[in-house]
């Protein structure tokens, strides 16, 4: 079902957890839908410095947080805008159809802490 | 050392018994014979398939002409609503269903909709029990079915169905019960029950995939669902599936006879589980009736985690099970069982089903309870949901 990369961020899940005096915070998901993605953001000099997350969720989006969240880590807020869900299916080596959504709610995740860090700046 | 593995999804299919196995064998190319050749070779299977359509008869206290073979629990309860809606069109369009049913029951009774017919889905309360008093209203002039199932495949609630049985023959009406999970788990017998109808499938007692049962009462109306030749008394056409019939025939007999002593173990081995899940793991709920509940049914709902999640965790350290979950249904929304006892979303997406069977050991269920709390632990600390519950109150 799913790919040794997706079942190897599920079960090490990289940068799970919060941080405390975050710059961002992006919430998406409902429990409704059965997934829920929490990102904390730490930023530097327009550069994001730590990233944590918390989800709740199926594996592939415990697997989509986690290496969302690697692929941003580093870089400049423009950069971390760009990424879309595509490059997340394709970090994971894909993910089956019904499961694509997943990659969608990284891409909103970290979009929507941005938003939240752009927010706090002014 | 190879890695243990523990099975305890059996309410999905069982192995098929040494046993029955053994009576199957023969069949598909020794005594390879069609039932209905006139030859040897053809009164050989013959013989065979009179043999097994007499222990399903026994196993469910029925008349051997009252046993009609199908090719799956499904097949069953599609040929008992589709039959018996066309069959008695004439005397009118009601049915009446509950919104637990299996898929089986349900679909059928949507195309039925489509078609002219009217459904009313009865309700059930916080356990999974139907209201006998909410089935006397919902009769009408029209109603020419009554379908409840004998006992729910996710949350293993056991239903009145002798009183609900009761209710319809005093007003006429035909009483069908899907007993696919209910078999070999609960004691039936169709006369005492007073049902019409009744469905099993040979993979859930340890018989053959490919096989089911209806049981039709002797004076019951209902159209064909298939059309053909002369087999099953002209009543299901299609070349016999001999060594399946064997099997189920066999399954039947063994999950019959020795259903006490069944109903003993999987009963110690599921409180056994119940009891040391809500030992070893807070915040979870017990899906389905306290007592009025299958021997072999264990369903849990985790707070602040997701079952898909959960499962495959249990895979990675050989434990396999199944979950409500949207996520492993292929939809977006959880099950309908889940939903229709009232659970939240998110509980329900939750949920875990252990169901156990004759291959399972007390060492299984201390296997499972060894594994399973680090695993919803893991997972809960991963979820956002979860710090908003610690150290105060629940609030998802």
């Amino acid at each position: 079902m799913y790919n040794e990369t997706v079942m190897e961020h599920f079960t090490n899940p990289r940068n799970v957890g919060e941080i405390e005096d975050a710059d961002g915070i992006g919430e998406v998901g409902s429990p409704q839908c059965g997934d829920i993605m929490k990102i904390f953001l730490k930023v530097e000099d327009n550069i994001i410095k730590d990233i944590k997350f918390k989800t709740f969720g199926c594996a592939s989006a415990i697997a989509s947080s986690s290496i969302m969240t690697d692929m941003v880590k580093g870089k400049t807020i423009e950069e971390a805008l760009a990424l879309t869900n595509k490059d997340v299916v394709d970090a994971l080596g894909g993910l089956p159809k019904p499961k694509v959504h997943c990659s969608v709610l990284a891409e909103e995740a970290i979009r929507s802490a941005i938003e939240d860090y752009k927010k706090k700046m002014k | 050392m190879t890695k243990r593995r523990v099975y305890v999804d059996n309410s999905a299919t069982t192995p098929v018994h040494p046993q029955v196995l053994e009576e199957m064998l023969p069949f598909f190319n020794e005594n390879f014979g069609n039932p209905s050749s006139v030859h040897s070779f053809g009164r050989q299977a013959k013989k065979a398939m009179d043999k097994a359509r007499e222990r399903v008869a026994v196993a469910l206290g029925a008349k051997t002409e009252e046993i009609f073979f199908t090719g799956s629990g499904t097949e069953a309860d599609n040929w008992a609503v589709k039959g018996v809606a066309l069959a008695n069109k004439d005397k009118g369009n009601h049915i009446i269903t509950t919104k637990i049913e299996h898929h089986a029951l349900l679909h059928t009774c949507e195309y039925l909709e489509k078609h002219g017919f009217e459904v009313t889905y009865l309700d059930v309360d916080e356990y999974g029990l139907i209201s006998l008093k909410q089935l006397e209203e919902a009769i009408k002039d029209s109603t020419i079915l009554i379908s409840i199932m004998f006992a729910n495949n996710e949350i293993g609630t056991i239903q009145p169905i002798g009183e609900a049985a009761r209710i319809a023959k005093e007003k006429e009406i035909y009483f069908h019960t899907d007993s696919v999970q209910a078999m070999g788990n609960v004691k039936i017998d169709v006369k005492e029950l007073g049902v019409d109808l009744l469905s099993i499938s040979g993979h859930k007692i340890m018989g053959p995939k490919g096989i089911g049962v209806l049981y039709i009462r002797k004076g019951v109306r209902l159209d064909n669902l298939i059309h053909g030749g002369a087999q099953e008394r002209r009543r299901r056409p299609g070349t016999e599936n001999v060594a399946a019939v064997v099997g189920m025939g066999k399954a039947a007999q063994l999950a019959t006879e020795n259903l006490e002593q069944h109903i003993r173990d999987m009963t110690s081995l599921r409180d056994k589980l119940i009891n040391g899940i809500y030992e070893r793991i807070p915040h979870v709920k017990l899906n389905g009736h306290p007592t009025e509940r299958l021997a072999n049914n264990v369903n849990f709902s985790f707070e602040f985690i997701e079952g898909e999640a959960l499962l495959l965790s249990l895979d990675m350290v050989g434990i396999a099970a199944s979950s409500g979950s949207a996520c492993t249904s292929g939809s977006l929304d959880p099950s309908h069982v889940l939903m229709a006892i009232g659970l939240s979303h998110e509980i329900a997406h939750g949920s875990l089903r252990l169901s156990l069977g004759e291959i399972n050991t007390d060492e299984d269920v201390e296997y499972i309870l060894e594994q399973l709390p680090p695993i919803v632990e893991r997972l809960r600390s991963l979820s956002p949901l979860f710090k908003q519950c610690e150290g105060g109150k629940v609030s998802v």
